[in-house]
């Protein structure tokens, strides 16, 4: 397996980038680093129901893998995925008012947190069964492959199917990895190993946790293993290895290291953990790490320069946050009974005929 | 016209909509080189590639979940589940996620599927490939289910199940995948998701049944009092359930028998008996009376004809509720 860790200087495909595009990622990550701050404040007011998966510490998970691939490659990911949304390029606006249950949300209000979709860029879906998505992915995949190799049409496209540690123990996920390597589908199973199954650390709850690679092997799936801490050196490592799997149109497994620096969910008592070991993660900031990259090292930025994008981003989701409170709630009369089929026809249900609803903000 | 079993007709429904439509692929255990368990699927991977008509790992969550995928990504998949009961391994992906990613995403999203299922019991099998578990599936917001009892049906429901953009549950009554032949034209034609057929006309009392039981239905009205007129209703589609021709035909007989093989409690014969006190209430001259599977485990050989409604269980509950 191609064994990848930190090793500044080597085969950098990030070094050719344009400085625009560095600032761009930085952009990105403050944007979801403001935005998660902002929705635990509306959460702890009761703004926000249910459950509240906070992407805080993996920013640089979704930038650098989305920065390697095509803007219509799909993507299909877990219930953390407030950060797939934006780094997706879902407007915050819309986001926020999904989670608030406001008509404007990218699924008027009625998906919640953990089921952000916005299929005109490519992300079918927050799942909130664990590892559900995994086989899904895989029909993304193989759906892209037959429409490339047997409808000849559009390109060779790779899926990203991004999961949690904990869902590797799924079943679904084995039946998918089978199925993705039998017959070589082109998904790739990004997981955002933070470490944790919710409270369960994962050498507590998983085999061969500290060789999750060989799981994938077991399928005939090649494995990488890359630093998530890092946005450019997931990128790096990233971008030859999607390109390599987007060219042979096969599967590929990456155990991407990672850490959450807020509980699983917003009423997580966090009694697994110390808080000296979350602060020796925040020590490996992936927004600091950019920020001192662009900063001192590429000299791109100046200080100015970043304390006004900081504020610019703080504005952006204030705004999207004002936006959201103002958002009126679905009219039960136009949205309890629409949206349910494509085809509503009479007698779906006796209690009352579905109706088309209000067209998707994001359609 | 061409004289074909329900198997046939299924086979011909498959080939025209994938000779039509290059969207359709099949997948499933043993779908491909030997063409399915109950050979629904013969020759289809020779006729259209292994690309189209893949044969896939034992793992119905993976069949069933890339099968979502690929209608996602705007294909018509169909895939098969080998028998009712290992839709258990795929429920939450048919459930929890076919059945729901409409109103997840508000319209942005829909699944286009058609789950091919072998239904039911009467083959001698053991539990788990001898259930009728449609109800489960009709109390899920999202799904059709249908179950056709001839080869016209079979062919026409498959053909509207195939097209619709909805993901849609075809059960297939096993038992009587070859019990008999049927004139089916050549051409395609749909017959439409959520029309019962009145299989019989009548004006004393009204049976309704779905699946294999409607010919159980059929061999008990040979033997009843000729003086006796039944009216026999296929449903055809469980899921949208067709009210309007249900409490047309109960209020004009005033009666009403429900007959199938799922276990009685909490069965779709339960819906269906309040629909039709709610609708017929006043027309109602006895009470609405069930004749179905009993509330165990289905029953494996011999024993499963004493556990399946036959005609003289269907014929005594007819009299009983005649005589009310």
């Amino acid at each position: 397996m191609s064994m990848t860790t930190t090793d500044p200087g080597v085969n950098r495909p990030s070094a050719a980038l344009a400085d625009d595009i560095l600032l761009g990622w930085l952009r990105k990550m403050l944007l979801i680093r403001e935005f998660e701050i902002r929705t635990m404040a509306a959460y702890q007011q009761a703004k926000i129901g249910g459950f509240c998966h906070i992407y805080n510490g993996q920013e640089a998970v979704v930038t650098g893998t989305f920065a390697a691939i095509n803007d219509d490659d799909p993507i299909i990911t877990a219930y953390r995925d407030h950060g797939h949304a934006l780094a997706r390029g879902m407007d915050p606006r819309h986001c926020m008012a999904e989670m608030y249950g406001r008509v404007s949300g990218c699924a008027k209000g009625k998906g919640g947190s953990m089921h952000m979709f916005d299929k005109p860029n490519w992300l079918f879906g927050g799942h909130g069964i664990v590892g559900a998505q995994t086989p899904v992915g895989a029909g993304l995949a193989f759906g892209a492959k037959y429409t490339h190799e047997v409808l000849k049409r559009g390109p060779k496209k790779v899926c990203l199917c991004f999961l949690g540690d904990g869902a590797i123990n799924q079943g679904a996920f084995h039946e998918a990895m089978n199925l993705a390597g039998l017959f070589s589908i082109p998904v790739i199973y990004i997981i955002e190993n933070n470490g944790y199954s919710m409270g369960t650390a994962i050498h507590r709850g998983t085999t061969m946790h500290d060789k999750l690679y060989k799981k994938a092997e077991a399928n005939a799936i090649e494995p990488i293993e890359i630093d998530g801490m890092d946005v450019l050196n997931v990128y790096d490592k990233f971008k030859p290895y999607a390109d390599m799997l987007r060219e042979e149109q096969r599967p590929g497994f990456v155990d991407l290291k990672t850490y959450r620096y807020q509980g699983h969910s917003m009423s997580d008592p966090q009694k697994y953990r110390t808080k000296e070991e979350v602060g020796e993660y925040q020590d490996r900031d992936p927004i600091n790490s950019l920020a001192h990259h662009v900063l001192s090292q590429r000299e791109c930025l100046t200080e100015d320069e970043f304390k006004a994008l900081q504020k610019e981003v703080k504005a952006q989701v204030k705004e999207a946050v004002a936006f959201a409170e103002a958002d009126p709630a679905p009219d039960p009369e136009a949205e309890l009974y629409s949206d349910v089929y494509a085809n509503p026809q009479p007698n779906l249900s006796p209690i009352r005929d579905y109706v088309e609803g209000a067209k998707n903000p994001l359609l | 016209m061409a004289n074909l079993t329900l198997v046939q007709a299924i086979n011909l429904a498959l080939t025209q909509e994938m000779e039509a439509d290059s969207r359709v692929i099949l997948l499933g255990e043993d779908v491909g080189k030997n063409g399915g368990v109950f050979r629904v699927t013969e020759g289809l991977q020779a006729r259209f590639g292994a690309d189209r008509v893949v044969d896939t790992p034992l793992a119905e969550s993976g069949i069933m979940g890339s099968a979502i995928g690929l209608a996602m990504g705007g294909l018509r998949p169909v895939p098969e589940i080998q028998f009712e009961g290992f839709l258990g391994p795929a429920y939450d992906q048919l459930t929890n996620h076919a059945a729901r990613y409409r109103t997840r995403s508000r319209g942005a999203v829909t699944i286009p599927m058609t789950v091919r299922v072998p239904v039911g019991g009467g083959i001698h099998a053991p539990e788990l490939h001898s259930d009728s578990p449609e109800a489960i599936y009709a109390h899920t917001p999202g799904l059709k289910v249908v179950m056709p009892s001839t080869p016209y049906d079979a062919k026409g429901m498959l053909i509207s199940a195939i097209r619709d953009p909805d993901p849609v549950i075809y059960f297939e009554p096993k038992r009587i995948y070859r019990a008999f032949r049927e004139e089916v034209p050549e051409d395609e034609y749909t017959v439409p998701i959520g029309k019962a057929k009145i299989v019989e006309e009548g004006t004393d009392l009204t049976v309704i049944s779905w699946g294999a039981t409607v010919l159980q239905c059929i061999e008990a009205m040979d033997n009843l009092p000729e003086d006796l007129s039944i009216e026999l209703i296929d449903m055809r589609t469980i899921y949208p359930i067709d009210v309007d021709t249900i409490v047309e035909s109960v209020s004009k007989t005033g009666r009403c028998v429900i007959v199938h093989e799922a276990p009685r409690t909490c069965g779709f014969g339960a819906e269906l008996a309040t629909l039709i006190q709610e609708h017929c209430f006043l027309h109602l001259e006895a009470p609405v009376q069930r004749v179905a599977g009993f509330d165990t485990v289905m029953p494996y050989y011999k024993l499963e004809l004493d556990y399946l409604p036959d005609a003289k269980r269907i014929a005594a509950g007819v009299m009983e509720c005649a005589a009310y």
